[in-house]
């Protein structure tokens, strides 16, 4: 069983049901009944689910037994939106220049048939 | 002075890390940008300090490939493969093995290319043996070369003129 967070992180919100469990809950803290309303599966199905989100400490349970949001868990988000990131700010760079690869090359097409003429 | 086209990054499944990006030019060069080495040593690098010391292509099916990367602090990088489909400018498959592996197992690119209106888009999926690999490189920070620019358009003009 995975146990970094990234794992945990990913795992977490790689079901649509979990996604929109956290898009739900954006709007404020619910009780899993709640919760469960607008979702087609049976109430121990969203308890799983919702066990799975804790685990990656996107959200947590109240006294109250009220699912919400982790305001100060939304790091695990936001290191998931930075990883992303820098993998894409890489290959940013590499096409930036492949781009300006191209544009000598189309250069030399274009002064090729000029001297063809 | 082309439009900046932007990156997508994308993850079509859990094994899966996907790339698209438009070029303001046809295929032919665009598949010329990929295939032949003198020309895919002036792009595909790494953060700056990074040139590519040997780029070996052996474009055909069951052809290999090796490139190796060099910084000036001499650390190096190398990575290597074999192609398993070559279609000329729409498509090339080919399995994608690093020498010091930052993840387990081997990958398959698949780079695929269509043109409209004179320009390209290049669709690159890079597929993992597992989900674990695909989150450990959207994980890795990819050291030296964070959150650098690589505007080398002005370099290149210069060259030209």
């Amino acid at each position: 069983m995975p146990s970094d967070p990234l794992t945990l992180t990913f795992s977490a919100l790689a079901d649509p049901t979990r996604r929109a469990i956290l898009q739900r809950l954006a709007r404020g803290a619910m009780s899993v009944k709640e919760l469960a309303r607008p979702f087609m599966i049976s109430l121990p199905a969203i308890s799983k689910h919702l066990k799975v989100l804790e685990r990656a400490g996107l959200i947590e349970r109240s006294r109250k037994a009220q699912w919400r949001p982790c305001s100060l868990h939304a790091q695990p988000l936001k290191d998931v939106a930075a990883w992303v990131e820098t993998y894409r700010e890489h290959w940013e760079g590499n096409f930036q220049r492949l781009d300006a690869v191209l544009d000598e090359l189309k250069s030399m097409e274009r002064s090729q048939a000029r001297a063809e003429q | 002075m082309p439009t900046a086209h932007k990156l997508q990054v994308t993850t079509p499944s859990d094994r899966e890390i996907g790339l698209v990006r438009t070029f303001d030019a046809p295929l032919t060069l665009v598949w010329r940008c990929l295939t032949e080495p003198a020309l895919i040593r002036k792009w595909l690098l790494g953060p700056p300090g990074w040139t590519m010391s040997v780029c070996d292509v052996d474009l055909r099916v069951g052809g290999t490939y090796r490139y190796e990367w060099r910084n000036e602090n001499g650390s190096t990088m190398a990575m290597g493969g074999e192609y398993r489909e070559i279609t000329p400018h729409e498509r090339i498959v080919q399995t994608e093995t690093f020498d010091d592996p930052w993840y387990e197992g081997d990958a398959l690119a698949i780079a695929v290319l269509v043109e409209n209106s004179g320009k390209t888009t290049l669709t690159t999926t890079v597929r993992y043996d597992s989900k674990a690999t695909r989150d450990g490189v959207l994980q890795s920070p990819m050291e030296d070369g964070v959150a650098t620019s690589y505007d080398r358009m002005d370099d290149v003009l210069a060259e030209l003129a």
